[in-house]
């Protein structure tokens, strides 16, 4: 049994069997890692020991174990608190930062039986597309080393898709599990806002943040969100639900499922090969029973600047706490008070933080507010009853997750604007607090993973997993590994060497 | 020219919750520095605030008593600014749609009845105290208050006096602590009041330049500062010179205000509504039933006595000043003592007692049945009433049962006329001269018989049968 070729559920199954040990699979996790981590840069910090001690621990409940998920090794984004292990937001700020608590899902997942190999590699305050913002310097794509893996949730991405581990939990305040999951090729969802703890997920726009798995595809993504939901008293914003029942749910069945192509996100700057592909998802759905219809969308063009500023004004409140007095990293020569904040803050942000800081201080300024936070907020309203009426002629909408695959690393942060307009197709499922999926759907002529989004409406993730679930019952795309595009890379680069004729 | 003074204010109070009001540590005073703190009110990276919902119901019960509109569609917003008593770095407050508005509270001073109206209620979340060291030269922070929950009440700028500003504060202590949402101590912070003040010529519209002065700690010091910030504005438009919008600061040694920041370099807070809690809504099920849970107040208190009880004024006046000797007094009633027997059992000896030990009715031992009993003595005729007053104060600090004390010492009253006229008989024998004297027309000479008769008898005889019998022996 080839282990990395297994999905997590498969893991778990195989580990209740007693075919493989815990230990085997955190010790084949940790090979990989190692094997593989210098060049992606996916992880902040391994916690290698902790995860073998773990997995021995867990040995003996592996028999009788409840979650199908029990002792399969997975990973954890560096902005969700974990106790006593470092959680650095991939922030110089926060310094070796270790909290004295744990996230709710942290807890969730450890009673689970997951077995956690450590902390994820992250755009520095999930604040960036492209994983290149982290203190730790940038996360690389397993498909071309060259390219960026997406972000913020870059580390989870990309480990999932490299092997290393076989699920990995990240944070989507805009797209930041679903744009990454689609630029590595993995499956990763953005439940219903409210949905999910966000306690002990170090903040960066409260209204739009929200926890969510990255996988290998749409039933490992059910398993994991059956562990991750449900109404928590810690987070006044989590909302009482039906949970735990989406793994069930599972049938692949979609017949009668109207899907909707909102026109407008079919438009101008979409890549035709992504283009493409997202349609061809359409057809397969279709194959199974499933009508399709367009519909309009006329929001669009408000979507990425009303996200910027209610997400940057949030992000401005949230990360004042950062000062150097209580935790974390405080500058080493400072005069007085006010010195102290300032040098704190100037040299523990990075510029990409600071620029969002500033942003948002700006447009929450007397004098400003109502021209920019409340307007933004009046566009939120606006943007949420555009998809209630899409929602009254279809049961979920289908759209491309970007609207390229991924560009090379140091193109994004050249064009901060570009990079900002591309998450156009993600952020207004942040903005209404719907559930949004990302799926592999096609590989472009470049052999880079293209992904498919689908959005639902509000709990409505059991009809986007199912309709996952389907589509990845008919296609291979999911199962795609980089190794194969790296090897046959490789195997084309020395035909070349040998003289390959014109 | 006169010059009306004019003066709004902002009180801060801290609700007597047991648990602050985003987490669930401890409200308690005091405390080593930072051990009643949390990650939630410490302000850690990823920590939520859940709202405690005894703040809410303490903040209407409040706005219900102020006679506020209450919001039934409210929200929290963060008020942002740095410093480090604040560890998040922002304030979670109400701007945009507070607990309660509109309200009244009627005062009364020696000029008169008014109303001052409430611009609004709303709840908040208290800050960490910073503590100086001289010795070491280091600001150390104790983040204990963190998350005391607050409400902070506005009002319009409707008082023109100092005795107007006194009479409101004294009405809204006594307000909220009836309600027992508060313990209302200055001392100790849970009251806290800052007062904006202006001056204009009297008979014009129009507001003067205001200032807000801070760190009043006592009613004495809000009269003080009203006086002395009145008379300095006025003085400086006398002079031909402006009032200039800052915060001020009272100097309780000094005398004086000083200026501590001026508004027109003022922080810019970049109110926005909090994100992490949820919009408060109430049903009109939870409103009734909160307006149907309202103790009755003070002054519906005060007129109840007087109608139901005929107490005079000032005897309704003095137990009502504090709820908990008003509560002792109605059960005192309750359990059968005369209500006037009972009113000035507690305006003598009870508030006696307490202030000789300087404690406040709520930290009082001796219970109503206990009292009532011993009252009950007196009217019997078993106790007489300075008998029963050693009594009382020797039971006082321990709530001891009356009747094995009065057995255990001996004091039940003796009501034997025959012993009486014997020991009446005898002193008037060994007492010649006092007996001519008063025969002759000096009436003291009978009080010193009369106590010369009572300390025979240990002070356990009916001073009314003692009475009796020697006027009757001294005419015989």
């Amino acid at each position: 049994m080839v282990l990395r070729e297994l999905t997590a559920l498969e893991l778990g199954a195989a580990i209740k069997k007693g075919e493989v040990s815990v230990k085997e699979a955190a010790q084949a996790a940790l090979d990989s890692l190692s094997a593989q981590d210098k060049a992606l840069n996916a992880f902040i910090t391994v916690t290698g020991e902790q995860a073998l001690d773990r997995a021995e621990k867990l040995q003996d409940g592996a028999k009788d174990a409840q979650s199908p998920l029990y002792g399969v090794p997975m990973a954890i984004k560096d902005n969700i608190c974990t106790r006593g292990v470092k959680t650095s937001c991939a922030s110089k700020i926060l310094g070796d930062f270790a909290p004295p608590y744990d996230a709710t899902v942290a807890g969730k997942l450890a009673n689970a039986g997951a077995v956690s190999l450590g902390k994820l590699n992250m755009d520095e305050f999930a604040m960036g597309s492209t994983s290149e913002t982290s203190f730790y310097g940038p996360v690389k794509n397993p498909w071309a080393l060259d390219r960026v893996p997406g972000g913020s949730s870059g580390g989870a991405a990309a480990a999932v898709a490299a092997g290393i581990g076989w699920y990995a939990i990240g944070s989507d305040t805009g797209g930041s599990i679903r744009q990454p999951a689609s630029y590595c090729g993995v499956t990763g969802m953005k439940p219903t806002y409210g949905t999910v703890s966000r306690y002990g997920l170090i903040a960066y726009a409260s209204s739009l943040d929200q926890i969510g798995p990255l996988g290998r595809d749409a039933a490992d993504c059910a398993a994991i969100l059956d562990v991750l939901q449900g109404r928590d008293p810690k987070d006044g914003t989590s909302l009482d639900g039906q949970y735990g029942t989406l793994l069930n749910g599972l049938t692949g069945d979609v017949r009668g499922l109207k899907i909707g192509l909102p026109v407008d996100c079919y438009g101008d700057g979409l890549d035709e090969e992504v283009k493409a592909a997202v349609l061809a998802v359409a057809d397969v759905l279709k194959a199974r029973g499933a009508e399709v219809v367009e519909l309009p969308f006329p929001v669009m063009e408000y979507v990425v600047p009303a996200y910027y500023i209610i997400a940057a004004a949030e992000a401005s409140s949230n990360l004042s706490r950062f000062d150097g007095v209580k935790y974390g990293w405080r500058a080493q020569e400072y005069e007085g008070l006010h010195d102290l904040y300032c040098k704190t803050r100037t040299q523990g942000f990075g510029s990409e933080v600071k620029q969002r800081i500033l942003l948002g201080t700006f447009a929450l300024s007397s004098g400003y507010y109502d021209a920019y936070y409340r307007k933004a907020l009046q566009v939120k309203a606006v943007i949420k009853d555009a998809f209630d009426k899409a929602f009254q002629q279809c049961g979920l909408l289908l759209t491309p997750v970007a609207p390229t695959t991924a560009p090379k690393l140091g193109e994004s942060l050249c064009d901060p604007l570009q990079m900002y307009l591309s998450d156009v197709y993600t952020v207004p499922v942040n903005l209404a607090g719907l559930p949004g999926l990302s799926m592999p759907c096609g590989f472009d002529s470049k052999g880079l993973p293209i992904g498919a989004q689908l959005i639902g409406p509000h709990f409505g993730e059991g009809t986007l997993l199912n309709a996952a679930h389907g589509f990845q019952s008919d296609t291979g795309y999911h199962k795609r590994r980089p190794g194969e595009n790296v090897r046959r890379d490789a195997h084309r680069a020395s035909l070349q060497k040998g003289g390959e004729p014109a | 020219m006169t010059w009306e003074t004019v003066i709004g204010l902002e009180t801060h109070v801290e609700l007597s919750t047991r648990t602050k009001i985003f987490c669930s540590c401890t409200t308690q005073f005091g405390g080593g520095p930072n051990t009643h703190c949390c990650p939630v009110c410490t302000g850690m990276p990823g920590t939520l605030p859940v709202l405690n919902k005894k703040v809410l119901e303490f903040a209407v019960k409040a706005g219900l008593a102020l006679n506020c509109e209450i919001t039934r569609y409210s929200k929290f917003d963060r008020k942002n600014y740095f410093y480090p008593d604040l560890p998040k770095a922002y304030q979670i407050s109400q701007l945009y749609l507070p607990i309660a508005r509109n309200g009244a509270v009627p005062i009364h001073t020696a000029a008169g009845e008014k109303t001052i109206r409430i611009h609004e209620l709303h709840m908040e979340e208290d800050a960490g105290k910073l503590v100086h060291d001289p010795w070491i030269d280091q600001t150390r922070a104790d983040y204990n208050r963190c998350g005391v929950p607050l409400i902070e009440i506005v009002t319009e700028p409707d008082f023109r006096t100092a005795g107007e500003v006194i009479a409101y504060l004294e009405k809204l202590k006594e307000t909220l602590m009836y309600l027992g949402v508060s313990d209302c101590k200055m001392q100790e912070g849970s009251l806290r009041c800052d007062v904006n003040l202006s001056v204009r010529p009297m008979g014009t519209g129009e507001l003067g330049t205001r200032t807000e002065m801070k760190n009043l700690n006592s009613f004495k010091a809000i009269a003080r500062a009203i006086s002395y910030e009145a008379k300095r504005q006025i003085e400086l438009i006398e002079e031909g010179k402006r009032v200039v919008q800052e915060t001020r600061r009272w100097d309780e040694n000094k005398d004086a205000t000083y200026a501590m920041r001026s508004k027109e370099n003022a922080q810019d807070y970049r109110y926005f509504p909090e994100p992490d809690l949820p919009p408060i809504e109430l049903s009109e099920q939870y409103l009734e039933d909160l307006r149907a849970a309202q103790p009755e107040l003070a002054e519906a208190k005060r007129a109840r006595y007087q109608a139901d009880y005929g107490l005079p004024e000032y005897d309704s006046q003095m137990i009502t000043s504090d709820s908990m000797l008003a509560r002792f007094f109605e059960d005192l009633v309750a359990l059968g003592t005369p209500p006037k027997q009972g009113a000035n059992w507690i305006m003598g000896e009870v508030l006696g007692a307490l202030s000789a030990r300087a404690i406040e009715p709520r930290a009082m031992k001796l219970t109503a049945p206990t009292l009532a009993r011993l009252i009950s003595l007196v009217g019997e005729g078993r106790l007489n009433r300075n008998t029963a007053v050693k009594v009382f104060e020797a039971i006082f600090d321990t709530d001891a049962d009356v009747d094995t004390y009065v057995k255990e010492h001996s004091l039940e009253q003796v009501n034997d006329d025959g012993l009486v006229r014997a020991v009446c008989a005898k002193v008037l024998e060994a007492n010649l001269q006092s007996v001519a004297d008063y025969k002759g027309g000096r009436e003291k000479a009978f009080g010193f018989l009369v106590g010369q008769v009572m300390r025979e008898l240990k002070g356990k005889a009916n001073p009314q049968s003692v009475n009796a019998i020697l006027k009757e022996l001294l005419t015989q």
